[in-house]
């Protein structure tokens, strides 16, 4: 299901312009991150997909359904989004019950909604926390909840607001392991992060947002080594990345696998012929 | 001079089996800047609380062994003076808004208020913090109407602006944008060549290999490393303890086991160790050619 977000123009009451004429069209399977400073307008943005804002000018089209013609709960049959703060969202009795208030909401029969959370649990790492109260679990465990409980409703689009801030190492691999398991199923996946070697790690498309604009949108590989438009929003290409460029890499690479493969090959071009070292 | 010695440390929450922290010991000399680090639930937060002393005075719970800050024994301090020794900026920075003031000039001056420092000094420490902050435009807008990172920076600058003699970061970065992030680092570092003492909770390792003075790694409530930056974060046992570790360290460890990394190196914790390292690998590969 295809995103189209038409020259959109959002002004909060009180008159903040938090969006200032955004246009965007994300495929049916792609997995897009939306990096940028604090106050650019990301999570704005990500509401206008889901409903929960409606452009102040322009258009937001999920699919055939105009955003501002559809009512929010139906559009959450196709965008789902998982808040920054877990607690935003979590308030049934146990995992379980939580996991499968969304698809059950949404009018999916017994059967499939058992399946989706029995699914949804596994994903998340959740099926030996079933039954547990949400609020009895850690705030990482609490993180996935939310995550499961999104998942499970099984919508085309699934966004995700900041999933790794403040989680350990562990948890940001559970998430990434997720969101493996959800490309795999051909879901469009958007996040919000400002963990740049997450998104250099797990996307593969970057839209760079600043002041309500978006500054640059395209490939990781030619985003991410752009370092003067991300340094106008506050970031800084990933670690790797940047190790590539200190060390006169000609191809700009976002994850270890990319590294190593160039500094092999490097290493190979010395070994072959002796010279042609560039200079850097 | 120590300005932090705790002792065998044990603390257990009222509700909870389990300590949160066991049997640690520390100290921590003026003006040094101390990272902690570890997987969540090993005790960082509540090792934060204790220095500031809503552990035992806000949660309760059974305390074992010291805990002085400044020469003062935190079980006799009195939680309404000890906030004006001890700055603590909390891992949520709603938690921390006071919900008492409209704007975020008035909420950073807030704490300068309650003790009464006059209006003129009261001013020119807002102002200041907020530049150094980066919030300056942000002071006629709503605490609560602001996005997470906006609404951690006033968090920490409503801290800053009390100028307390020991600054305690609870996860003080998770929501910033990542030059954000380095830019509270370089803040707090000059705060730390400035006389105060710094005990900082965090995940962001290369900044921490950077700029602060020491690492503690914490897991299941126990101290399990403690040094140098370069010699913590290298330590091989972090991923098993669900510790993250930097890309430069994680990357070249992959190479030296194909041989891409200098043998016998230390591995890296900054980009400068890492481009040095693999620099000397390619040019050690191109010297052997010629």
């Amino acid at each position: 299901m295809r995103v189209c977000v038409e020259n959109v123009h959002f002004e909060y009451p009180g008159g903040v312009k938090a969006l200032r004429g955004v246009s965007l069209i994300i495929e049916p399977g792609e997995r897009v991150a939306i990096v940028g400073q604090n106050g650019a307008g990301k999570t704005t943005l990500v509401k206008h997909l889901n409903g929960l804002l409606r452009p102040t000018q322009g258009q937001v089209i999920i699919g055939d359904w105009d955003t501002s013609q559809v009512e929010v709960h139906r559009l959450a049959q196709r965008v789902g989004y998982v808040f920054q703060n877990p607690d935003d969202q979590l308030f049934c009795r146990t995992v379980a019950e939580e996991v499968a208030f969304g698809p059950r909401n949404l009018g999916y029969a017994p059967e499939r909604v058992h399946q989706l959370v029995e699914e949804a649990l596994y994903l998340a790492e959740l099926t030996d926390k079933a039954e547990i109260n949400p609020y009895d679990l850690s705030p990482s465990w609490r993180k996935m909840v939310a995550l499961a409980s999104v998942i499970a409703m099984d919508t085309p689009i699934v966004i995700f607001d900041e999933p790794t801030t403040g989680q350990d190492a562990r948890t940001i691999r559970r998430i990434e392991h997720m969101i493996e398991a959800l490309r795999q199923r051909g879901k469009t996946i958007l996040t919000i992060t400002h963990d740049i070697d997450f998104c250099a790690e797990n996307f593969e498309r970057v839209v760079v947002m600043g002041q309500g604009q978006v500054l640059a949108d395209g490939p990781k590989e030619r985003i991410l080594g752009m370092v003067e438009v991300l340094a106008q929003t506050y970031v800084e290409p990933p670690q790797l990345t940047r190790l590539g460029m200190q060390l006169g890499f000609e191809t700009t690479v976002c994850t270890p696998a990319q590294f190593l493969e160039t500094l092999r090959r490097r290493l190979g071009h010395y070994r072959a012929n002796g010279l042609g070292r560039s200079e850097n | 001079m120590a300005v932090i010695v705790i002792k065998n440390l044990t603390y257990t929450y009222p509700t909870m089996d389990h300590p949160a922290l066991r049997e640690v010991s520390l100290e921590v000399e003026a003006g040094e800047f101390v990272a902690i680090i570890g997987p969540n639930g090993a005790g960082k937060s509540t090792l934060c609380y204790t220095l500031a002393g809503f552990v035992p005075h806000f949660f309760k719970g059974e305390l074992q062994g010291d805990v002085y800050v400044a020469g003062q024994d935190i079980r006799h301090v009195r939680l309404e003076d000890w906030v004006l020794k001890v700055g603590l900026v909390f891992q949520n920075p709603f938690n921390q808004i006071s919900g008492a003031k409209f704007t975020v000039y008035e909420e950073i001056a807030f704490g300068l208020e309650n003790i009464g420092v006059p209006r003129e000094e009261m001013k020119r420490r807002v102002e200041e913090v907020m530049a150094l902050t980066g919030i300056a435009d942000l002071a006629d807008r709503s605490p609560y109407a602001l996005s997470g990172g906006q609404q951690q920076r006033v968090a920490l600058a409503s801290i800053l602006v009390m100028q307390p003699e020991v600054l305690v970061l609870d996860e003080p970065t998770s929501q910033l944008d990542p030059i954000g992030s380095r830019e509270v680092f370089q803040v707090i570092r000059q705060l730390a060549h400035q006389g105060v003492t710094i005990v900082m909770a965090e995940h962001k390792v290369e900044w921490i290999a950077q700029y602060a003075d020491r690492v503690i790694a914490l897991a299941e409530g126990e101290i399990i490393a403690s040094g140098q930056p370069a010699e913590v974060l290298t330590d091989p046992r972090l991923p098993e303890y669900g510790i993250g570790i930097s890309r430069y360290t994680a990357v070249a460890r992959q190479a030296a086991e194909e041989g891409l990394w200098p043998p016998h190196q230390r591995l890296p914790v900054t980009l400068e160790e890492a481009a040095a390292g693999f620099r000397a690998i390619e040019e050690t590969d191109y010297a052997r050619l010629r």
